[in-house]
């Protein structure tokens, strides 16, 4: 039996058993990293003599006999977009290449003090804008599942790492699904909490709105241990919610017969992959059987949801990403005659192709010209959006969707075509626009790939969503399955 | 043709909290560079702010104070542009909804009152320093202590007729600022910052011309003058059938000139669009009422009572509470004091004198109130001649020393003892027979003589007023 093969309260059992130390665990994980690293390339920082200073401080705590929690001596990889204070987040950017935090993101901070270690930090797609981690400036991460596939993104890193286990448990951050969709094409469990229930200090921002740091899993009841100790109001970020959401624990092995389930047509229309489909509806098929009511609803306003997001996220980034200017930290260009050419040339060469693309599309919807015509217009419809899953929540406990159309694409596949790209994240977005929280786990394989189920509730109905997505794995085990690598 | 002036400004006050807009950074002016910062003010990725709550209890002062509408639902929107003193490329302020609107202000205006309305008063924060290197070092390095220090800026509407109106307006305000405790107000250390737009229109038309906007006027006197000088250009323009042209000017002080800056086709974009780090300002009408309910004496109240509590005219009450340090340290030596008349001529007088003079600050003075207050019953009581008291003044800025020791120092003591004037007076007549034929005579001015020979006999001690009531007594 391998250790990292295991899943975290598989761990976290046997280390309180004193079974095992952290630091074996740590070597178990290391070993495997050294084995699959070079192919899955999941990380753009490894931190191992953090990582083992760490086990050894747990170990020491645990033989005093101090009663460690859940994450105590874990390994976890982190998105390199989270802060790190004094380990280099590079948001997979040539903008931020050198950048070393002087402070922790919020959610470090907590997770450090729960005493997950960590591991190293994972790649993304640029500044998070992508969905194949492909936008990378550093490296292409692989799909554990098929070397010649992507991940997803834009948390493909952490989806891999997760994936390939290479870490326990992974934090990344969802603008528009990029936790899901990498969740979905690795086979891992990618939880995106509702709007503000994890602070969101210290996470480099994409599209301040819809950012919201998350964490793949292994399986349901992990997850549910490690959103335990992310959630919480948090005073450096006023956005987040000054809410109790209890133990989300207590909604593990839970009956959920007379669960009321809504499935928006709209999400099974055409553009989704017919066998993807159909495993959706087979896993909708297992649910019902454990006593859920389920029925078809409409959505109609969700056909808008991708148009809303792309200009909302783009005005926001555009905004975001203008601090960049080579100036105080991060890339400067080498040779610039002015102060115009010294910021011209510095984002130029210092951001991606994708990055630009999304600052002028966001640049353009805010200017004076076209406010009212993008910017202002999609905030309009996100209203409705929101407004309409709102009532739909009234009468439906979860909504399940696909997480993704397709399975996932080969390498260098579709990033030609960008707005059938765009498209594709027509099962995700919404929850983003809307607030909501929402799941994808895995439910089925399609020619050999994972393939996601989408889980969504109301706004702070994350036990809800835990509740069935639990009874859904105990009954089909997807999660058992891993990558030959 | 005649033209009517019309200017409105926008006025920028650094509000002096105690820390910065979203940061727990000390708001402090000077201090070593690039000291009160942190990874929030110097806009590094990830870092969020948190609106301090202190910012918008000194905004809902001023508006209540402008007589302005709080809004109990404002929120603060993003305003972009790149400039290096600015590390996240965005200003937060306040675009759509402000926290304050539709308010006012009186001024006087030959000896009329007349009201300027307050468009509205948003927060906002400021921005670092650009530390240019000598020509010969290529660089320029950015001081991040100011950047984030909130401020609130004030618009008015385009009430203002004319430059004296602008700066009457801008006085009035400052000076409620002041009274308000919520901002220096120091134009030169730019912790007061005033624009202007102006524009001039045939008298009788309707719509309003094209304006220009000015900047970088430091002082109440920059912001006349370059209004005056603005204002004339717009006419010559104008009469020699020329037209104006949208744009921001600048003016340059030392040649007493407005130059462009920028027309308006080259103006930024600035992109605003609500800030979604920070969640909607919402205010409790109760919390407003306290802080309404708090709100010190402000100068019109002020100046009416001191009109009925001192006796004193209405002009000089309107001078005395300009700032509100005049107005308390005039109140403090008047209170109690038998002639509250002499104290205003003392502060209106001397006080200010000295101030600009040696451009100084009332609390550089050196001189307490109370002192000045004896000083002045030195004067009535005869002790001191009012020349002697100017030059007692003049002594106790210098050396803070309390009037009686100075009097004695000086030597200025007046005599007022009638028999030592008497002798003087009876000596004097015997030796001026002749003028003294004369004022019996009729010619009346022969007194005067007589009174210039007792005060040179008394090497001018003697008390003036004295010599010549026993004069006239002796002679008549």
């Amino acid at each position: 039996m391998d250790l990292f093969s295991l899943t975290l309260h598989e761990i976290r059992d046997m280390m309180r058993n004193g079974e095992i130390s952290s630091k074996e665990v740590l070597d178990s994980v290391y070993g495997r990293i050294e084995a699959v690293e070079d192919k899955i390339e999941a990380y753009l920082t490894l931190t191992k003599d953090y990582a083992y200073e760490a086990a050894e401080s747990i170990d020491k705590r645990r033989l005093k006999g101090e009663k460690l929690g859940d994450l105590a001596g874990i390994p976890m990889a982190v998105k390199d977009n989270i802060s790190t204070k004094g380990i280099k987040t590079t948001c997979a950017s040539k903008m931020l290449e050198n950048y070393i935090p002087p402070f922790d993101a919020h959610v470090f901070e907590k997770l450090k003090e729960a005493g997950a270690i960590l591991v190293g930090k994972t790649n993304l797609d640029e500044f998070a804008m992508g969905c194949s981690t492909e936008t990378s400036a550093f490296k292409i991460t692989k799909n554990p599942w098929d070397l010649e596939r992507v991940p997803g993104g834009s948390s493909g890193g952490s989806a891999a790492a997760v994936a390939a286990d290479e870490a326990y448990f992974a934090i990344g951050s969802d603008t528009g699904g990029s936790m899901r969709q990498p969740a979905s094409l690795c086979g891992v469990i990618g939880f995106k909490p509702t709007y503000g229930a994890i602070s969101r200090y210290g996470l480099v921002a994409f599209a301040s709105s819809f950012d919201q740091i998350g964490t793949f899993a292994k399986d349901v009841e992990d997850c549910a241990i490690i959103l335990n100790y992310l959630y919480g109001y948090d005073e450096k970020d006023t956005t987040s919610l000054p809410i109790e959401f209890g133990d989300f624990k207590e909604a593990l092995n839970k009956d959920i017969k007379g669960m009321k389930i809504g499935l928006p047509k709209e999400y099974y229309d055409k553009g989704i992959d017919g066998e993807v489909k159909e495993m959706i509806l087979d896993g909708v098929k297992v649910l019902e059987r454990l006593g859920a009511h389920v029925e078809e609803i409409s959505l109609p306003y969700a056909k808008y949801a991708v148009p809303v997001y792309y200009i909302i996220s783009s005005s926001e980034a555009s905004s975001n990403l203008a601090r960049f200017d080579g100036v105080r930290y991060g890339y400067r260009a080498k040779e610039y005659k002015d102060l115009e050419e010294l910021y011209v040339n510095s984002r130029s060469q210092g951001f991606g192709s994708e990055v630009k693309f999304r600052i002028m599309l966001g640049t353009y919807s805010l200017s004076s010209k076209c406010y009212d015509t993008h910017y202002n217009r999609a905030l309009k419809v996100r209203r409705l959006i929101k407004q309409e899953l709102e009532e739909a929540f009234v009468k439906y406990d979860i909504l399940i969707t696909p997480t993704y159309p397709t399975i996932a694409s080969k390498i260098g596949e579709k990033s030609e075509d960008l707005v059938a790209m765009y498209m594709s994240d027509i099962c995700t977005v919404t929850a983003n626009i809307a607030g909501i929280p929402a799941m994808s786990i895995p439910c089925g394989f399609s020619k050999g790939l994972p393939v996601g189920m989408q889980i969504m509730s109301k706004a702070m109905g994350e036990a809800d969503i835990i509740k069935a997505a639990h009874a859904f794995e105990k009954n089909t085990n997807y999660y058992k399955n891993k990558p030959t690598l | 043709m005649n033209y009517e002036t019309i200017i409105g400004l926008e006025v920028h006050a650094e509000l002096s909290t105690k820390t910065k807009a979203f940061c727990s950074c000390k708001n402090e002016f000077g201090g070593e560079v690039n000291t009160n910062c942190c990874p929030i003010c110097m806009g590094y990725p990830g870092a969020l702010p948190v609106l301090n709550k202190k910012v918008v209890e000194y905004a809902v002062r001023a508006g209540l104070a402008l007589n302005c509408h709080i809004s109990l639902f404002s929120k603060t929107d993003r305003k972009n542009y790149f400039y290096p003193d600015l590390p996240k490329a965005y200003q937060i302020s306040q675009f759509d909804l402000p926290l304050c609107r539709d308010g006012r202000i009186k001024i006087e205006i030959d000896g009329q009152d007349k009201h300027i309305g307050i468009t509205r008063i948003h927060i906002e924060e400021d921005a670092g320093k650009l530390l240019h290197g000598t020509e010969s070092e290529d660089y320029s390095l950015v001081d991040f202590n100011r950047s984030g220090v909130p401020l609130i800026e004030i618009v008015s509407e385009p009430d203002l007729r004319s430059p004296l109106e602008a700066r009457l307006y801008l006085e009035k305000l400052k000076g409620i600022l002041e009274y308000l405790e919520i901002s220096d107000c120091k134009m030169q250390e730019g912790s007061l910052r005033c624009d202007a737009n102006i524009s001039i229109r045939p008298v009788g038309q309707k719509s309003f011309g094209i304006k220009t906007e000015i900047k970088n006027m430091n002082s109440m006197k920059a912001l006349q003058r370059a209004l005056e000088y603005e204002e004339e250009r717009h006419r010559r323009i104008l009469s020699q059938g020329g037209t104006i042209i949208q744009e921001t000017r600048r003016w340059d002080e030392a040649k007493g000139i407005t130059v462009s800056m920028r027309t308006k086709e080259q103006a930024d974009d600035y992109r605003n669009f609500p800030e979604p780090d920070l969640v909607p300002i919402v205010l409790d009408k109760e919390w407003i009422e306290s802080i309404r309910k708090d709100l010190p004496e402000l100068p019109d109240d002020k100046r009416k009572r001191f009109v009925k509590e001192f006796g004193i005219p209405e002009y000089d009450a309107s001078i005395l509470t300009l700032t509100k340090e005049l107005s308390n340290f005039f109140e403090e030596c008047a209170k109690g004091h038998k002639n509250p008349k002499a104290v205003s001529n003392w502060v209106m007088g001397e006080v200010l004198r000295i101030m600009k003079e040696e451009d100084i600050e009332l609390k550089d003075l050196n001189i307490k109130p109370q002192s000045l207050g004896r000083l002045i019953d030195l004067v009535d009581e005869g002790v001191l001649s009012s020349t002697g008291a100017k030059q007692v003044f003049e002594e106790m800025y210098k050396t803070g020393e309390e009037p009686e020791v100075l009097v004695d120092r000086l030597g200025l003591k007046q005599i007022s003892d009638e028999d030592a004037i008497a002798e003087l007076v009876k000596k004097v007549v015997d030796e001026n027979q002749k003028t003294v034929e004369d004022y019996k005579r009729g010619k009346t001015n022969a007194l005067g003589y007589l009174v210039g020979q007792c005060m040179k006999a008394s090497k001018g001690k003697a008390n003036p007023q004295l010599i010549n009531k026993m004069l006239r007594d002796l002679l008549s």
